[in-house]
């Protein structure tokens, strides 16, 4: 398995489908374990960090998940490669660019990842496209079941799974949901979602995790609390009343967007098809924030039926279906494809060599430029 | 209320300034805020929450007394001190050695709670197992008694009391 065996394609969770996928981009749950009979990391030796890698590798390779897996040594790894799997959050850039013995067990499909030594031990994941809580919970028990059978976790009845920082204690659970709220932002409501996480005792982070800004209107929101509520309450406070609420306000804000603010929306979605369709130099963060307003607009005229000016015109635009080779309706699919496949190590991957900043620019807009053009 | 800047958005930022005793409101919105030099932050990173944290936290003095200042742990050598400044811990039975400094960290970090009540290693001893899950049926039968449906809290009653 090689990286360029995915890298011109977008993973299974980004393919636009899935529950409520208009707003909820991706669920995620991931837990935080570590070995019995190990210090953690930070007081680890190299040769101590490399039998957790060993032993952790093992069992996770013999894991059945009814997909192949393959194993990355991430601190041998070029750092393209390392940029390439934070941009497919399939590792954090915490665990990129680490020190010491450390590597990645990764689905092929990729709805599942453990990485060995991070800031714990084992960090195993699970992740769905859309509203998908539950489903990615109850595998990841599983997978936890299994992999408890063969390891022994590091485990106090008292505090429970015992990790590196106590801001991950009791259940090591971390529940993530991305949202996609442009019309909350377009609306001047940003503000008020994040009074609301912080209420909710919940994290608001940008595209890429920990310690990355807001791009394209992508926040993922998670749990801080791992302790003293189980897992099960976590997800069902997520499901049942935290991401249902943020899903109505953005579709209120929608709403007023078309009831009232129709030049606001139009302005957003035209400018951005202007600017994509013939920009020469587009960077990521650029592009990112302009394909955000595409994917409303479309979003918009698949489940609201809107169809404003810009709309309109906006669904005249086509793209080359990898399939049957015949040109299509621009969809959520090619947009959230344009978002992956021109971040920078994907355009660099992809082109087969490192390439200046100048150089990823132009690619990415040739690339765009191409991808939306209007149907005859 | 509109931002006294610009007059369009919404004002999120409510500041008050005291100069020479004179008293100054100012109303602004996230745009204009940041324009002024007021830093926002609209989310709290969970390291910078532990520091914030560890930063609250009385000195190592109050806690231990001057004379266990310098506790380390027998497992692995870690001090308090190395806590503070890599945030994460040395190794499991840290949290034994230093339980006295770690418990209100924790409780402020988990929301006021210091008592794990989740999923059980099967391999964890019987005994411990039963302790947890009581607590989880505690919690479950609470719950069912403020929602008053009492055939569950019945349910669970008997289920706490089987164990």
């Amino acid at each position: 398995m090689k990286l360029t065996d995915i890298s011109n394609d977008i993973n299974e969770w980004f393919d636009g489908s899935g529950p409520l996928s208009d707003i909820v981009i991706s669920s995620r749950i991931r837990l935080a374990r570590n070995l019995e009979g190990h210090k953690f990391l930070s007081q680890c030796s190299v040769d101590e960090k490399s039998q957790i890698l060993q032993k952790l590798k093992d069992a996770l390779l013999s894991l059945e998940l009814g997909d192949k897996v393959f194993y990355i040594s991430v601190d041998k790894a070029d750092v393209i490669d390392r940029h390439f799997l934070v941009e497919r959050h399939l590792i954090s850039r915490h665990h990129a660019f680490g020190k010491g013995p450390r590597g990645a067990v990764i689905a092929h499909h990729e709805f599942f990842t453990a990485m060995i030594n991070e800031e714990d031990h084992l960090r195993i994941q699970v992740l769905k496209g859309g509203m998908q809580l539950s489903a990615c919970a109850q595998q990841i028990n599983h997978i936890d079941d299994v992999l408890e059978q063969k390891v022994e976790y590091a485990f106090s009845p008292h505090y429970g799974y015992l990790t590196a920082c106590p801001t991950n204690l009791g259940t090591g659970i971390r529940v993530s949901v991305m949202l996609h709220l442009p019309a909350l932002k377009m609306t001047g409501q940003i503000e008020k979602f994040f009074n609301a996480v912080r209420t909710m005792n919940l994290a608001a982070r940008g595209l890429f995790g920990e310690g990355s800004e807001a791009a394209g209107d992508f926040y993922q929101i998670s749990n801080q609390t791992t302790l003293g509520v189980s897992e099960k309450a976590i997800v069902q406070q997520f499901e049942n009343d935290i991401i249902p609420e943020i899903v109505e306000y953005e579709n209120a804000a929608r709403n007023r967007l078309l009831a009232k603010d129709v030049d606001v929306l139009d302005d957003k979605i035209s400018r951005a098809m202007a600017l994509l369709k013939n920009a020469h130099l587009i960077s990521s963060q650029e592009a990112l924030f302009l394909l955000s307003h595409l994917r409303l607009g479309i979003n918009m005229h698949n489940n609201m039926g809107a169809s404003t000016p810009a709309i309109k015109k906006l669904c005249m635009l086509t793209d080359l279906n990898r399939d049957t080779g015949k040109r299509e309706l621009l969809s959520i699919t090619t947009i959230n494809r344009l978002f992956m496949l021109t971040l920078p190590a994907h355009l660099q991957i992809n082109y087969g060599k490192e390439l200046d900043s100048t150089h990823r620019d132009a690619l990415r807009a040739k690339i765009i430029r191409s991808a939306l053009k209007k149907s005859d | 209320m509109r931002c006294q800047v610009c007059n369009e958005n919404e004002a999120t930022i409510h500041l008050t300034e005291i100069v020479e005793g004179m008293r100054h409101e100012m109303h602004l919105c996230e745009v204009c805020a940041s324009e002024q030099g007021v830093i926002i932050k609209s989310q709290v990173p969970i390291n910078e929450l532990l520091n914030n944290l560890l930063a609250a936290q009385p000195a190592d003095e109050q806690v231990f007394g001057s004379s266990d200042k310098k506790l380390s742990c027998p497992y692995c050598g870690f001090t308090l001190e190395k806590f503070r400044k890599e945030a994460v811990l040395g190794c499991p039975y840290d949290y034994e050695v230093f339980q006295a400094a770690l418990q209100p960290l924790i409780k402020k970090a988990h929301n006021g709670k210091t008592l794990h009540c989740g999923k059980v290693p099967s391999k964890a001893p019987e005994d411990s197992k039963k302790q947890i899950e009581t607590l989880n049926l505690k919690k479950r039968l609470q719950a069912a008694v403020q929602n008053e449906d009492y055939e569950l809290a019945a349910e669970l009653r008997d289920k706490i009391n089987q164990l």
